[in-house]
């Protein structure tokens, strides 16, 4: 097959670098161990398994490796610009290889938790740098001039006295002799051409037009399709099936069962084989299944959150953060609040459906073709579950169409690797979106518990976040004396100096498949937390931004984010009647991000006016991929906001399709304004997720400003406030 | 076998007359451009034009495609399909991208109709097209721009 992005093997790697030697080849090496060395690999047999970064081929062609699956983030440009920029060389003249989970590439080769910039930020500069430097000493020797009259320009050294030139292809092979220097020199920001700058993405167009090739478009010879029977209620065993009817129909060639294992989460269903898809598809219609529900078919939501809410008054919780005596204080405040609140379950809802295809050859060989956030751990761990030597091993990161933190898991990747074992043939099976919908994972809610108590002065004196939540590892055996890390993401982390705090978490087991989801936790969390200190600013008689600011009296970022936001948004300048706007902000794990918004009233909904976004960097490496993160967030966080999320009855999911599980369409979205604040300095932050939080917060707020009718349940209906 | 007309190359594909276009474009001539997102024509990631209009090839049955001028994101490249396509690429519309194939596909149709359209024509036109990674405001304004640059 042809991919743009797949990996390339040995022959094509031979074909690509001719016979004449293999030119400049530079790796990392020992990231496992945190202590990371640029190695020469020059003269490997095999340099992909040890973790070329950087190829260049005698005729010139130069390879840079990105060892981020590219899930819409826009990796594809920011990790090989890394390498550019202290190469000195224009992106649109490499070419752009996706790494594919071997083994030296490390165990940082993922797409997650907002970590692709900040893990890769310095190594690969220094690799780029390394690079340059050996052209550099390479052309100097050759024209026996000081090195320190050369310099690098677009992918040529040149000399500078003379004129002389030399491309990089031609110095590649003198280059591949010399030393790796230890620590390479890296360039100061104030003379970089492409970090910082709005470069232009190398994949985009091909995603314009039509060649990008994603997981769901892998084909190889021979190639069958599956579709998977899962029974809709969950944690059902597997009794009996007649596949009677499934093998008549045209084009169906076998039917296999399959386990698909998700963490501690295991059902097996029903796999309908066929030479296309759409027959696999009347199949798996055509299939009679018998299943055992075990009892799991009472399991709805309305009970479900009643039980929440129960806990929450049951349960005093396992402390997470402490400073104070928060009871003490709360007890004798002169003002004291309390609220509760709700958020949903959601999906991911990636539009491209969960896919993979696997190929199991003779001598226990495995090769994988999917969209996947992990091919790091794709090798390790399936290598192990199946018994495959490491070498055996071939993962292709193709092009993901949309990650969200869906295919961090990969459940769908071990059903493919089990039916091609079976049948022995290249499988791939294509997940329907009612699949996709019903089966999850999927994020879990949580409730929240809230306090606070004021000074007769309108001083925040005293605050508790209680939260009530799953485990997103989802074990039903639960040690409730211990608070849960990632259940109570960010709400310590905020910086409002209150001199007494308590917060806690209790754990309440929810028995359907869970994950993490863009933003994690703290997607819920920060709707609590961030409207709650607004209901305290009201009761001081303060307004929203006033009463944050006053909180902090320290210099920090969210200082810095909120007096940003404030200045963006003209926050003191009256709005129209029937307007209000609504501040909040958020920091956690992957970085901070604020939002002011303007909402007016429009009968009895509310259109949102205005949508000012505040990211905070420090550091940043494309400043309009950034605003199109926030933009991306900010809409996923709005249909998590207003659209229906996912609801449980019956032991089933409710919803099945994007009729019943709506997103926000582009006549719902407003427009984001985006600002970034970029303070520079040794600071790097998390970009994909921090745009997500603080949106339905401030959008919650906004709406108790204009209508005075406060949210305290997720989701809602932007059109009838009531 | 059933003949197919598709970006003005003729195929001839094996499949039942009721087997969804989309799959036949996709996995019997191999076009892998178009894409699946639901199935129910929600998402409109399979859009292609059957005689000039959009179409959700997932509910399009293959039948009906006979002797039609099917145009897929592979074939856009008239005036207005490449203002389209340089647009999106000078507003770096995609992000993960595989929505756009949908989008481009109807964009083009709604320019074809409206060279200049408004807000709301956009409103109305992309509608159908769902983007989970939030490109909206830039499908708009490149949508915009497209208009200036035909
Ligand atoms: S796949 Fe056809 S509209 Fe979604
Ligand atoms: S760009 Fe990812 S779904 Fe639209």
């Amino acid at each position: 097959m042809t991919n743009n992005n797949s990996n390339i093997n040995r022959r094509n790697f031979i074909r690509l670098t001719g016979l004449t030697g293999t030119g400049l080849i530079l790796g990392l090496s020992g990231k496992a161990s945190n202590a990371t060395n640029i190695e020469n690999l020059s003269a490997a047999a095999d340099p992909f398994e040890l973790g070329a970064f950087i190829m260049i081929n005698p005729n010139g062609e130069i390879t840079l490796f990105n060892s981020k699956p590219e899930i819409g983030q826009g990796t594809f440009q920011s990790i090989p610009a890394l390498m550019a920029e202290e190469l000195e060389v224009s992106l649109d003249k490499v070419t752009i290889k996706q790494t594919g989970g071997e083994k030296k590439y490390g165990f940082m080769q993922f797409a997650g938790g907002s970590m692709s910039i900040r893990s890769e930020y310095h190594n690969l500069r220094k690799v780029g740098a390394a690079a340059k430097e050996m052209l550099l000493k390479a052309a100097s020797t050759q024209w026996n001039v000081p090195v320190s009259e050369c310099y690098a320009s677009e992918a040529t050294i040149i000399h500078r006295p003379t004129g002389k030139k030399l491309g990089y292809g031609e110095l590649a092979e003198a280059a591949s002799k010399l030393e790796v220097p230890k620590s390479p020199v890296l360039k100061d920001p104030k003379d970089f051409k492409i970090l910082g700058k709005p470069g232009a993405r190398p994949d985009i167009p091909l995603k314009v037009n039509g060649t990008a090739v994603f997981g769901i478009d892998a084909t190889v010879p021979g190639m069958v399709y599956a579709s998977i029977e899962r029974c809709p209620v969950f944690n059902s065993k597997l009794v009996s099936f007649d596949a009677t009817a499934a093998k008549k129909i045209k084009g169906v060639i076998a039917v296999e069962t399959c386990e698909r294992i998700h963490e501690v989460y295991k059902t097996t269903g029903v796999a309908v084989i066929a030479e296309t898809y759409w027959a696999a598809v009347q199949g798996r219609k055509a299939l009679i299944v018998t299943w055992d529900h075990q009892g799991n078919e009472t399991f709805n939501s309305k009970d479900f959150e009643q039980s929440l809410r129960d806990t929450a008054k049951k349960e005093t919780g396992a402390v997470a953060h402490q400073q104070g005596d928060f009871d003490k204080a709360f007890a004798n405040a002169a003002v004291k609040l309390e609220a509760f609140y709700e958020t949903p379950v959601v999906s991911h809802s990636p539009i491209e459906p969960m896919n993979c295809l696997a190929s199991f050859t003779e001598g226990n060989k495995l090769e994988i073709w999917t969209s996947t956030q992990v091919p790091g751990s794709l090798v390790t761990d399936f290598a192990k579950e199946y018994q495959i030597p490491v070498e055996n091993m071939k993962v292709h990161t193709l092009f993901n169409g949309g990650g969200f933190g869906r295919r961090l898991y990969p459940d769908y990747v071990h059903e493919a690797v089990q039916l091609t074992k079976k049948i022995g043939k290249p499988v791939k099976a294509i997940w329907t979106r009612e699949d996709d919908t019903q089966q999850g994972p999927f994020r879990p809610m949580t409730y929240s518990a809230m306090k606070g108590a004021l000074s007769p002065d309108g001083k925040a004196i005293a605050f508790q976040h209680k939260v009530i939540a799953p485990t997103l590892d989802m074990k039903k055996d639960y040690d409730k004396s211990k608070s849960d890390e990632t259940m109570t993401e960010g709400i310590s982390e905020q910086k409002y100096e209150i001199e007494h705090m308590k917060n806690v978490y209790v754990h309440h087991y929810m028995p359907v498949p869970l994950a993490a989801w863009r933003a994690v936790t703290s997607t819920t969390l920060a709707f609590s937390h961030e409207c709650f200190i607004d209901e305290m600013a009201y009761a001081a008689k303060k307004d929203g931004m006033a009463f944050r600011l006053g909180m902090l009296t320290k210099e920090s970022d969210t200082k810095n984010v909120l007096q940003k936001l404030k200045e963006v948004s003209s926050w003191d300048k009256p709005l129209p009647t029937g307007w209000g706007r609504g501040v909040a902000q958020y920091e956690f794990f992957a970085g901070q991000g604020g939002y002011v918004i303007e909402v007016s009233k429009k009968g009895l909904g509310i259109k949102i006016e205005k949508v000012y976004a505040v990211i905070d960097l420090g550091t940043v490496v494309n400043p309009d991929m950034v605003s199109a993160q926030v933009e991306g967030a900010a809409t996923m966080a709005l249909t998590a906001a207003i659209k229906n999320g996912i609801t449980f009855d019956k032991g089933k999911t409710v919803q099945s399709n994007y009729s019943t599980n709506p997103l926000v369409r582009i006549n719902e979205m407003p427009k984001v304004e985006v600002h970034i604040l970029t303070n520079g300095g040794d600071k790097i932050k998390g970009v994909g997720e921090p745009g997500l939080p603080p949106f339905a917060p401030a959008l919650c707020n906004a709406i108790f400003a204009a209508t005075g009718k406060r949210i305290r349940r997720l989701p809602f209906d932007i059109n009838k406030i009531v | 076998m059933i003949q197919l007309n598709i970006n003005n190359k003729v195929y001839e594909v094996d499949a039942s007359a009721d087997m969804p276009l989309l799959w036949a474009i996709r996995d019997l001539v191999g076009l892998t451009g178009t894409k699946f997102g639901c199935g129910i024509a929600q998402c409109g990631a399979c859009t292609v034009h059957v005689n000039g209009t959009p179409v959700r090839s997932c509910s399009f049955p293959v039948g009906a495609a006979a002797g039609k001028m099917i145009t897929t994101i592979e074939g856009v490249n008239e005036k207005i399909g490449e203002a389209v396509k340089k647009a999106w690429i000078e507003l770096q519309v995609p992000q993960c991208g595989y929505c756009q194939s949908g989008q481009i596909m109807s964009a083009t149709a709604l320019l074809k109709s409206k060279p200049h359209p408004t807000d709301a024509d956009i409103d109305a036109a992309m509608q159908g097209n769902l983007c989970r990674c939030g490109t909206y405001q830039r499908i708009r304004s490149a949508i915009h721009r497209a208009a200036e640059m035909i």
